[in-house]
């Protein structure tokens, strides 16, 4: 890479320009990241008032645009509170953990031919972990602020979420099984090879993968961690300031996290849908954000008119119906694999 | 360079915060100390070229195994001076059985250099040319599938024996049936009457 070889020609030895080189690619790509986040915070919020017939934020800048941005200064210069009978170390922890594990997933994200920060071998497994640890921001904070409401979402946080990783991870195994590899630009040159995997027996795979995504980043209709009706505010019912801003900026990030991993298992990542003129001269990067943007708005819109789930309907949908199906679908994607189509 | 320095600090964080994990006080900064030092574990695995483990490591324990403890470790009444009390009374046994496993740990160390058979099967992190993804999955579901199939049964088993020791059946509990909700119909469910005034349906 240039970045590197610029290093070397400063005089640095080839591991110190690597890392250097790294460093600032990573913080190039957080920047990009986070300025995106805050267009499609944003957006969220201009497609549900759309639904309910409002116009949505609309003073900050031309049509609003900048709303993000003042809601941003206007966290940061708050007063950060404390809870007197907090445990003051892991209360402060808890949102860091949050918006680092976030941050961290994007780090195997390919979001175009070559344009990775880390391509390794197991990225779609880091990519499980780190949404996996996700959970521990909540329970930690829930814990920590020593309040009823942030405990009980704690707890059905532990529950919600280790109930529907089960089933995203057998969506997971699918997808290896048809694309013979755990490395996601793999995945991508596969479904180049053999088209979609949306358009393969994988389909119900994406439609469970698609509201395990909801469950796992606590989207409504199941946000039951912060069901307000019941909870006042869940599990950040105790967080103020600039604390408050990195669990939702954490919770943007993770979602937009698992659209992107959406985009790369199953609708083909930067690839267009068919290698013809006009569409292959569109750059991978405009075909990767159109997606990712597409699935975005499928959650928003879910949020906008689906009514919340009641917990015990949620853990029967986690545990008594996507369990099962994606069970069978790996012993049935296992089979296609071996019997009808070799190849893959 | 990067590398040592590297293993240095994921090593000093794991030894840090497994001792961390017996010496704070309150249970739940164990379970977080123990999360820590799966988190190092898992860094070290990377190091050594082994990043199917390490991801594994991560997933499983911290991802699942760890959040049940913790789950657990949370809902303790926890009561601090009771809790310093045994500590002490305790130490003694604790120490032998540490000293035990480090005394073991160090003698299964050093058998790499001064047993002969061993060099032979010093272990790799995988074979040249395959992912460890790829080579360990042929191992168990290629070379060993039986005794992988042994295993799995045998986890089975347990999990019938934990199911059947604590369930319960309690007559008269009335239970929702989603498919029964969901076939019912309008004509089963509903009767439109047309009472006159003053007889009532």
């Amino acid at each position: 890479m240039a970045l590197i070889s610029f290093f070397e020609w400063l005089g640095l030895p080839y591991g110190w320009s690597w890392f250097l080189s790294q460093a600032v690619l990573i913080l190039v790509f957080q920047v990009v990241i986070l300025v995106s986040i805050a267009f499609i915070l944003l957006a969220d919020r201009k497609i549900w008032a759309a639904v309910q017939m409002r116009r949505g934020p609309n003073v900050v800048g031309v049509f609003g645009l900048l709303q993000t941005f003042a809601d941003l200064f206007k966290f940061l210069f708050k007063e950060v509170i404390i809870p007197a009978g907090a445990n003051k170390v892991i209360f402060m922890i808890a949102p860091l953990v949050t918006a680092t594990l976030a941050f961290a997933g994007w780090a195997v994200m390919p979001v175009n031919e070559g344009w990775v920060v880390a391509d390794i071998n197991v990225g779609i497994l880091y990519l499980f972990a780190m949404s996996s640890l996700g959970v521990y921001g909540v329970i930690m904070a829930g814990w920590a602020s020593n309040s009823k409401y942030a405990f009980f979402a704690a707890l059905r946080a532990a529950a919600q979420m280790v109930s529907y990783e089960v089933s995203i991870g057998f969506v997971i195994i699918t997808v290896l099984l048809f694309a013979g590899s755990l490395n996601l630009t793999a995945i991508v040159h596969a479904q180049a090879q053999h088209g979609w995997f949306v358009a393969s027996i994988l389909f119900p795979m994406f439609v469970i993968f698609f509201i395990s995504t909801l469950a796992e980043t606590q989207r409504p209709p199941f946000d039951l961690l912060e069901a307000e009706s019941e909870l006042v505010a869940g599990f950040f019912v105790e967080y103020s300031s600039t604390p408050f801003l990195l669990f939702f900026l954490g919770e943007y990030l993770s979602i937009v996290l698992l659209c992107s991993l959406m985009t790369v298992m199953f609708l083909g990542g930067w690839l267009p849908p068919f290698d013809i003129f006009p569409l292959n001269a569109i750059p991978g990067l405009v075909w990767f954000l159109g997606k990712v943007l597409f699935l975005f708005f499928m959650i928003a819109m879910v949020k906008a008119f689906v009514p919340r789930y009641r917990y015990d309907q949620l853990m029967r949908l986690g545990w008594k119906v996507f369990l099962p199906v994606s069970l069978v679908w790996v012993i049935l994607t296992a089979g296609w694999v071996t019997f009808i189509q070799p190849g893959m | 360079m990067l590398i040592a320095l590297a293993f240095y600090l994921f090593s000093a964080v794991l030894v840090a915060s497994g001792f961390m994990v017996v010496a704070s006080r309150n249970p739940v900064h164990s379970v977080l100390f123990l999360i820590l030092a799966f988190f190092n574990a898992a860094g070290l695995f990377v190091l050594l070229g082994a990043e199917f483990l390490a991801m594994i490591l991560v997933v499983v324990y911290v991802g699942a195994v760890a959040v049940l403890f913790l789950f657990v470790v949370m809902m303790l009444d926890i009561d601090f001076a009771e809790l310093k009390k045994g500590a002490l009374q305790y130490l003694p046994i604790g120490l032998m059985v540490g000293l035990l496993l480090l005394a073991e740990l160090l003698f299964a160390g050093s058998a790499w250099i001064f047993a002969p058979a061993a060099s032979d099967a010093l272990a790799h992190a995988a074979p040249a040319g395959v992912t460890n993804t790829a080579a360990l999955g042929h191992i168990l579901y290629t070379d060993y599938v039986v005794y992988f199939q042994i295993a799995g049964l045998i986890l089975l088993v347990a999990m019938i024996g934990a199911i059947v020791l604590t369930l319960r059946h309690r007559p008269g509990v009335r239970r929702q049936s989603i498919a029964r909700q969901n076939a019912r119909r309008v004509d089963e469910a509903m009767a439109i009457v047309d009472p006159r005034p003053g007889e009532g349906a």
